[in-house]
């Protein structure tokens, strides 16, 4: 997309979405003094009262800077791309696309009620898919799409069973009222299971190692969908989900080991592998998974120090990986390219986003005054703090941290100043409505480098009050906290970041010959997909004959067997049978419906054979107006009616019957007396047992006075349990069309 | 099959069963009878109509695609469903209204119920019809 050609971008469609995320952003705004005085903020509207599903807004610390940072980030990238795709065709689709994803993140952060959160979090997965398949033409990113979506999908199916289990646990859903009940969770007996079902949702969603090759992947999709998506905000719902869980499920060595392990393998894996990357949004998309480690690590530990740490690289992270992915998806657009290899010396052409991405990259590599290196700080800090294993963690966060260094360099250093290649000629400055997201991003983490407090009063203090539940004040931001061991960390930091970065090219050979050798998570994905196809084929094979005959032999065989099973373990003995004293008319309906039975089982003609069991439809429907049900009756006789009617009109073209083999009629005899034992010994004992008439007499009162009808069993259908008339009535008309489609249907390679 | 005298035969006959078919309808909610059973009646006269004169014919006399019949039923039964949510009652119960009624004489009963009732009449109708239709077109 050429974007120095000049193309009409104010459009109700890319202006629109800025307007509403703008506004939300707003209003929360207005809410920062609130929330900083420490308070809390709870809405409830009840919807589903008898599941406990409210809809529930809480708002504390946590959420609210969740919240800015969706909607401030989010009213940026959108102004940002309604001059990107500005003239596309489908940007329209796109603005929606991307607005609803914005609610959904919305309705997750501030959701209390934790099924009502899970629905969030599933449409955040399938706007995210809508988003990463929009480019639908190209293989790559339907491929991606559907990846990003199984995976993060197959986490959300075991995020649904841990929040039944808490809620079944905790006796409620309201996340709010759990956090406040201390160890209702923890010393619970389905602790464990619950870790591992939250955690399988936060970890796929928020691409922790083994999980995270979807999110490189996701990069198919438009760059300013990667910068608000899959780097500012909706990878954070895992890192979300481990926050606001964590005054409940942290605390034990489990939670803290796992976190520990995962995050900082995926952290110091994440940030090896974007060095190895020429394509510069690839880079990010590892220093993004760098980032989704570090605060899962952090999160594993209950310390003032890591959470306030947490927080604030969170907020760090939002602000300076935004603003470059958005400066690289500038130089795609005015230079044609991403590699690494291919842009020097671009500051004279493009001095603002020079200067922008500049900014960002020094808070990303961590240099003072900037406020990544406040939050550099606080991680060296918050890892010596970690009860654990201070040494394994502070030197996974100093590799990850330098190899971060590194990447600043190679993302914002080489193309804008590097004098190691010609400037690719003929290059001009970006538009302005590009230019403001990333400008205003990174001029917001230097000022917020300068002025730690103004952020750590409004929202670092109440976020970390809200994920360690209770009144510990966190830790000050500072500049300059004195010199101290993460001042020294931070020195080395620079000094191996530095390193890195001048042999970068030969590290990079290196890890691409590593990689290249290693087995490969996306080609194992391949093969697990493959296999999933292949195994259900045959599954299908085996269960779906297509054969008729199969169908009812295995569904009348089960029945027989789980009816007689049961009976023989639950039953008290079979209650003795005399002969009944009945009508000579009953004998008669009787015989009718025995011979109706003998004829159809020995004919050899279909026609005989239905209207044998038609016979047999009269003979039912006798017995109802013996025993005064008229409607029943009718409806009998007008079914069997219709069924020989059209059976007829099949029959005439269906081959003769031939007499089958006989060992399958003895089976067929087999399961048909079965059966018919089973079902008179269930009537015979259903009919010892008092009958509760409870119901008979409901309706037999209540129909004339209160539904005005004589007829009870119309008065139920269409009154008392009309809807249920009515779910029945939609069955008969979906069994229409499928009968309708069957029949409609020609058979691929057959004439009939 | 061309005979004269099977299809005069099913042409009364499915007029009759049609006017029988009302009949059931309307008297349903005080004596045997009601929706369902009359739209059974109903689609057998076109069946039995179908059978004689062929399906094409029976389609023309049908006037509308069986399928959009059972669609607009469902549709009329869910308004009759929703006008007790206008009234303020739960949904589906049923509302009436009793016209010239006095102390003694109920006048005219019109309900939602009776509504409800043809909804699930032209449900039945079209559903088994368009299962018939297409069974005697595929053979």
């Amino acid at each position: 997309m050429d974007s120095s050609t000049p193309t009409r971008w104010i459009t109700p469609a890319g202006l629109l979405p800025v307007a509403i995320a703008g506004s939300i952003f707003l209003w929360f705004a207005q809410m920062i003094p609130v929330i900083g005085r420490g308070e809390t903020l709870r809405y409830v509207w009840e919807w589903v009262p008898s599941l406990g599903v409210n809809v529930s807004i809480y708002i504390d610390g946590l959420s609210l800077t969740f919240a800015l940072l969706i909607t401030g980030i989010g009213a940026l990238v959108m102004l940002y791309s309604a001059r990107y795709l500005a003239g596309h065709v489908h940007q329209a689709r796109f603005s929606l696309y991307l607005t609803s994803f914005m609610l959904a993140m919305i309705g997750l952060v501030i959701s209390d009620n934790l099924l009502a959160l899970f629905i969030f979090w599933e449409l955040t997965t399938i706007t995210s898919y809508l988003l990463i398949g929009f480019s639908h033409d190209t293989v790559k990113a339907r491929r991606s799409a559907l990846q990003a979506l199984m995976m993060t999908g197959v986490g959300g199916l075991a995020l649904l069973a841990g929040i039944i289990l808490i809620g079944t646990t905790a006796g409620t859903f309201e996340m709010s009222e759990i956090n406040a009940t201390d160890g209702v969770l923890r010393d619970s007996v389905m602790y464990l299971p619950i870790v591992l079902l939250v955690l399988a949702g936060a970890f796929t969603k928020s691409a922790q190692m083994p999980f995270h090759f979807w999110l490189p992947n996701a990069m198919a999709a438009p760059t300013p969908v990667s910068a608000y998506l899959h780097s500012a905000t909706m990878v954070k719902a895992g890192v979300y989900l481990m926050a606001r869980t964590h005054p409940s499920l942290a605390g034990t060595d489990f939670w803290l080991w796992t976190l520990t392990i995962f995050g900082a393998i995926t952290m110091v894996f994440a940030s090896v592998m974007a060095l190895r990357q020429t394509d510069l949004k690839l880079a990010l998309a590892y220093t993004t998974l760098m980032a989704l480690g570090a605060l899962t690590l952090l999160l594993g530990n209950e310390s003032g120090y890591t959470i306030t740490a947490a927080a604030t690289f969170l907020i760090v992270h939002s602000l300076y990986k935004a603003a470059l992915f958005l400066v690289v998806g500038i130089l795609d657009a005015q230079t044609g390219t991403r590699d690494a290899n291919s842009l020097f010396g671009l500051a004279k052409a493009l001095p603002i986003t020079a200067t922008a991405a500049a900014i960002a990259a020094f808070s990303m590599a961590g240099f003072p005054p900037f406020l990544g290196f406040i939050g550099k700080e606080l991680k060296y800090a918050g890892a010596i703090a970690v009860a654990s294993e201070p040494i394994f963690v502070a030197g996974a966060v100093l590799i990850s941290s330098a190899l971060m260094v590194a990447i600043a360099g190679i993302v914002s250093y080489r193309p804008f100043w590097s004098r190691s290649g010609e400037p690719i000629a003929g290059v001009k400055e970006a538009p302005w409505p590009m230019l403001v997201g990333p400008v205003i991003l990174a001029i917001l983490g230097a000022f917020f480098g300068i002025f730690p407090e103004t952020l750590a009063t409004s929202l670092v203090n109440p976020t970390v009050a809200a994920i360690i539940g209770n009144a510990e004040p966190a830790k000050e931001l500072k500049l300059w906290a004195g010199v101290n061991l993460p001042l020294f960390l931070s020195i080395a930091t620079f000094v191996l970041g530095f390193s890195i970065y001048y042999y970068k090219q030969k590290l990079r050979e290196i890890l691409i010959g590593w990689t290249t050798r290693g087995p490969s998570f996306d080609s194992g994905w391949d093969k697990l997909m493959a296999g999933i196809a292949s195994g259900s084929k045959a599954l299908t094979r085996v269960i779906q004959t297509g054969v008729l005959y199969h169908y009812m032999v295995v569904t009348f065989g089960t029945a027989l067997a789980v009816l007689a099973v049961t009976l023989w373990f639950r039953s008290t003995g079979i209650p003795a049978m005399g002969v009944p004293q009945v009508e000579l008319w009953d004998w008669l309906v009787f015989l009718l419906v025995l011979l109706g039975t003998l004829l159809t089982l020995i004919t050899n003609s279909r026609i005989t054979a239905i209207a044998g069991l038609g016979v047999v439809g009269i003979g039912m429907a006798m017995i109802f107006i013996l025993y005064s049900a008229p409607d029943v009756a009718i409806t009998q006789l007008l079914v069997e009616t219709l069924v020989v009617v059209l059976f007829a009109a099949a029959a005439l073209k269906l081959p003769h019957l031939n007499p089958e083999p006989l060992s399958r009629r003895w089976l067929d005899a087999l399961i048909a007396l079965g059966l018919g034992v089973v079902t008179t010994v269930i009537l015979l004992k259903v009919t010892t047992g008092p009958i509760d008439r409870e119901l008979t007499t409901f309706f037999e009162t209540a129909s004339w006075p209160q539904a005005f009808g004589q007829n009870i069993v119309n008065v139920i259908l269409v009154d008392f349990r009309a809807l249920d008339t009515f779910g029945e009535i939609a069955v008969v008309l979906i069994a229409a069309i499928s009968i309708f489609a069957l029949l409609k249907a020609k058979p691929e390679g057959e004439n009939k | 099959m061309n005979s004269v005298i099977l299809i005069a035969g099913a042409r009364l006959q499915a007029v009759l069963l049609l006017v029988f078919s009302a009949y059931m309808l309307l008297r349903g909610h005080n004596a045997p009878g009601g929706g369902f059973i009359g739209g059974l009646i109903a689609a057998t006269g076109f069946v039995v109509y179908a059978i004689a004169c062929g399906t094409a014919d029976a389609r023309k006399a049908l006037r509308f695609d069986p399928g959009s019949i059972a669609g607009a039923g469902l549709g009329i039964a869910l308004l009759a469903g929703i006008m007790a949510v206008l009234w303020g009652d739960a949904l589906f119960t049923g509302q009436w209204l009793f016209i010239g009624a006095t102390e003694d004489d109920k006048g005219i009963p019109l309900s939602t119920v009776l509504v409800f009732d043809i909804g699930v009449y032209l449900v039945v109708l079209g559903a088994v019809l368009s299962i018939a239709f297409a069974l005697e077109e595929a053979v």
